[in-house]
């Protein structure tokens, strides 16, 4: 049936600060990404995204640390490989496009010298063949006069054009896996229309599977073949992206859709905002996370802490009344 | 037709280019438009195109190289200085970095009763009092006058900048990309909120975005700005459903809609270039980039001209094809 997954992530929890006083900010995460698909993760600010690629990256730094949970890329567990053979798989492996690409390129050195270094770390060549891949590199993310602008510097770019240098690098050993976390979040939206096409043609051409965090639904219902949305540091849907946005089944993801139908569409849908605000994770409330906010809370939800529960082969949902419903039909 | 709170006409502003010493950019080109009491006018354009720039020149906070702002029928932009200040209680703005325009060393009630000193009005006594009734209406509570910007959220911020905005009464508020940094559940509350205000108090707003699904949510009318000019304005449901400027259609087509049985990474509009450089006087700015540009597009500038149903385009194509 489907192919098998190039990445599996089992219960994947990560905490800052001491047992006692701390948040846990990824918890309990699992899900598998397969080769040639996109899976979009989505959920506001603190929900735990980042944290979720930092984290598969191994790039979360104290006072957080993992503390559970299994990250297996071709059968090998990355939580148990050694700094140095995580090396190898950051930018190897595994690409990584972030945000905003002024601050994840080096303002002192030329974009050439940067993405030749990416090579250069993991391939046993010389500089002036690193260099020559970095312009054919720089050719196929759409810079065209790649040859002379392999000498300048970032702040010589404009915005889309370092987030082409960065995409750049992060394919440039021809990874399995790109983790690309809100990639055009800081864009226009002409520009953002071209790097997302950007990275769903490099995706299809190297049969890459990518992760892609966003906040924003229209990058989701555009780009992604599976999403999972995130609340609080839990999982609360995952499901194909016609069932996410057609068939929602959990009440965080349909008010989320909500606000966005009332933010997009015309005056004629009513603004629906979500009453109150995303809860504090250093002292999250019982039960369900989204339980104080939820229109249909029961008394049972603030009691039951709901586990992602499977409705069909690829829909899963984190709340007790959907369980319920179900068993009733 | 309403009663014109605010009238900007042939607007202007340039900056000398850095590094060089003839060269000057014009931000923000000609300019004018009117703005109906109790009507939102939203301004839509990208990075670049002078929006803020324009939205500076309509509070009077940069002075304008050439053209007028008028509120109520005065000259705002060549007031006396004394008169100036009286006619900014009637235009007040909202930034988009909430946190960054409140002061951190001072309560929440001073930051939002500043103006108000610094304007002369009130006794600290009465400028409490204001700063609870306000911190209310914006949806937080009174007692939240004494605690500091920093102990609050994104959100939160938003609504006490709004509560700024509104301690001198203005007529009009101009909303710089003002819910562009919130999540979209906040953006939701921080967008009702404003929209229950203009029903309750009877403002004009001026709404800036580059994200054109928001402003179609709040907007009557529409103006979309193409490097320093305004390339269509009309009824935001015209101008969002039948535009005709082919930069207002390209902008359409790239955002991404929120439902994959409309709209998939294949169907994404992509328009041929970047925003470049200085444009030519003779020529129209968006021709480099135009899909439909002719001969004539490069050898001289369209001017705003009337289309249908209140729309008034900048394209030669509107001559053309009727």
């Amino acid at each position: 049936m489907s192919p098998s997954p190039c990445l599996v992530v089992k219960n994947l929890t990560t905490r800052f600060g001491s047992d006692r006083a701390g948040a846990t900010v990824v918890d309990g995460v699992s899900f598998d990404l397969t080769p040639g698909r996109t899976m979009a993760l989505v959920g506001e600010s603190g929900s735990g995204k980042s944290a979720t690629a930092l984290s598969l990256m191994r790039l979360i730094e104290a006072p957080g640390r993992i503390i559970a949970g299994k990250i297996l890329l071709d059968g090998r567990d990355l939580l148990s490989l050694s700094e140095r053979e995580m090396e190898d798989v950051r930018g190897g492996q595994i690409g990584m496009v972030f945000q905003d690409p002024l601050t994840s390129l080096n303002p002192a050195l030329t974009i050439g010298r940067q993405i030749a270094e990416t090579i250069l770390a993991h391939n046993n060549i010389s500089y002036a063949e690193a260099e020559k891949q970095a312009i054919d590199l720089l050719l196929r993310v759409g810079v065209t006069d790649a040859v002379e602008r392999v000498h300048d510097y970032p702040h010589h770019f404009s915005g889309g054009m370092r987030q082409r240098v960065l995409i750049a690098s992060a394919i440039s050993c021809a990874p399995a896996i790109i983790i690309a976390d809100e990639p055009t979040t800081a864009l226009d939206v002409t520009v953002q229309a071209k790097i997302l096409r950007l990275l769903h043609d490099l995706q299809l051409e190297m049969h890459a599977s990518m992760l892609l965090i966003t906040h924003d639904l229209g990058v989701v219902a555009a780009m992604a073949d599976t999403v999972m949305v995130m609340y609080a540091g839990q999982i609360v849907e995952r499901a194909d992206v016609d069932t996410i946005f057609h068939n929602p089944r959990h009440p965080y993801t349909k008010a989320l859709l909500a606000c966005v139908a009332g933010i997009e569409d015309d005056r004629s849908v009513p603004l629906e905002p979500i009453t109150g605000t995303a809860p504090d994770l250093t002292d999250p409330p019982k039960g369900c996370r989204f339980g104080p906010r939820c229109p249909m809370v029961q008394d049972s939800c603030l009691r039951t802490d709901p586990k992602l529960r499977a409705l069909s082969n690829d829909h899963a949902v984190a709340c007790i009344l959907v369980a319920e419903e179900k068993v009733d039909a | 037709m309403p009663e014109i709170v605010m009238q900007v006409s042939g607007l202007t502003k340039s900056f000398a280019a850095r590094g060089s010493r003839s060269g000057s950019i014009k931000a923000v080109s000609e300019v004018g438009f009117s703005l109906g009491r109790g009507e939102t006018l939203g301004l839509v354009g990208e990075s670049g195109c002078g929006k803020s720039t324009l939205s500076r020149l309509m509070l009077a906070l940069l002075d304008a190289d050439a053209g007028v702002v008028e509120i109520g029928g005065v000259d705002f932009t060549h007031a006396p200085a004394q008169h100036k200040r009286n006619l900014r209680r009637r235009i007040q703005i909202v930034f988009q970095d909430a946190l960054s325009s409140l002061n951190p060393r001072r309560t929440v009630g001073v930051n939002i009763t500043e103006p108000m000193r610094l304007q002369g009005i009130g006794t600290a006594v009465q400028r409490r009092i204001e700063a609870r009734r306000l911190l209310e209406l914006v949806g937080l509570r009174a007692e939240d006058e004494d605690r500091y910007p920093h102990e609050f959220s994104g959100g939160q911020c938003q609504r006490i900048a709004i509560a700024r905005a509104l301690v001198l009464k203005p007529e009009i508020i101009v909303f710089d990309e003002a819910v562009s940094a919130l999540d979209v559940s906040i953006r939701a509350q921080v967008l009702k909120l404003i929209l229950d205000l203009q029903q309750q108090l009877g403002l004009s707003y001026i709404f800036i975005s580059h994200d054109l699904g928001v402003v179609k949510r709040i907007c009557d009318r529409i103006a979309v700005m193409y490097l320093g000019r305004i390339v269509e304005i009309g009824p935001a449901s015209v101008v969002c459903s039948a535009p005709v400027h082919p930069y207002t259609q390209a902008l359409l087509r790239a955002i991404p809609i929120a439902d994959p049985r409309r709209m998939r990474i294949e169907n994404l509009g992509l328009i041929e270039g970047d925003v470049v450089g200085v444009p030519t006087e003779n020529a129209c700015a968006f021709a480099p980039r135009c899909p439909m540009r002719f001969d004539r597009c490069l050898q001289s500038r369209p001017e705003l001209a009337s289309a249908f149903a209140g729309q008034q385009v900048a394209c030669f194509l509107l001559n053309s094809d009727t």
